[in-house]
């Protein structure tokens, strides 16, 4: 699957998106998350508090709990402030 | 129509062509959004609007879909840049039409406050003390919510 980083996730983790093979365990966002998580560094950082962090999943608003598969492009962000 | 772009606008230009002079049309309503030089009490030296390309246009093409489901608009704009701005620098503008004032009013304003909360856009401020991710408000959230509760 494909993840996404913008804003401060991005500058965090280093990374604006990347491909990624999560274990066969991994079925939903929050899955993905903790996987990610366990990286440590900037992504540890990055994703400590998920109270500030907004999911897509294929460029639609989604929540922890959606379930998300090889072909699914995930994006990762702070509360959106344009306008 | 959704405009996601770079370069800056010519809001008279933009204002002219909405409606594609639809004789129906008895009122257009406005706003833009520049970019201020003083946020939460630090000088602003410019600020970069970056987005999620593909997703923003998505969203506002969905916001916009509201819209005139809820109001009943002849014609429809909304023109987003993204990049480096200045203070004085236009960022938004959302333009409505409809035969009459009320819908164009109620509709420019969400858009706009629909737009601040749902829209994939952050804004990195450069202060003399340095760069930093601006938060998102309570009240945006507040402004937006108002249009659920209706």
């Amino acid at each position: 699957m494909k993840v996404l980083y913008f804003a401060w996730l991005r500058s965090k983790t280093g990374v604006a998106e990347e491909t990624v093979a999560p274990p066969p365990g991994v079925t939903t966002v929050a899955g993905l998350i903790e996987h990610l998580k366990a990286r440590g560094g900037g992504y540890e950082d990055a994703l400590r508090d998920l109270s500030c962090v907004r999911v897509a999943v294929n460029q639609e608003f989604a929540e922890l709990d959606q379930a998300i598969g090889a072909g699914d492009e995930i994006a990762l962000f702070p509360p959106v402030t344009g306008g | 129509m959704i405009k996601v772009q770079r370069e800056d606008f010519d809001v008279g230009a933009e204002l002219a062509a909405l409606g594609n002079a639809n004789r129906k049309i008895g009122g257009v309503a406005s706003f833009i959004g520049l970019v201020r030089d003083i946020a939460d009490g630090k000088s602003v030296g410019a600020m970069t609007l970056e987005h999620y390309p593909g997703m923003t246009e998505k969203m506002l093409a969905k916001i916009e879909a509201e819209a005139r489901a809820r109001w009943p608009l002849e014609d429809c704009l909304i023109v987003h840049r993204f990049g480096r701005l200045e203070p004085g620098d236009r960022i938004v503008l959302v333009a409505t039409a409809s035969a009459h004032r009320q819908a164009a009013l109620e509709a420019c304003a969400f858009l706009i406050d629909w737009l601040k909360t749902k829209a994939p856009f952050w804004k990195l401020e450069e202060t003399v003390s340095g760069a930093r991710w601006v938060a998102a408000r309570n009240s945006d959230d507040q402004a937006a919510a108002r249009w659920v509760a209706e």
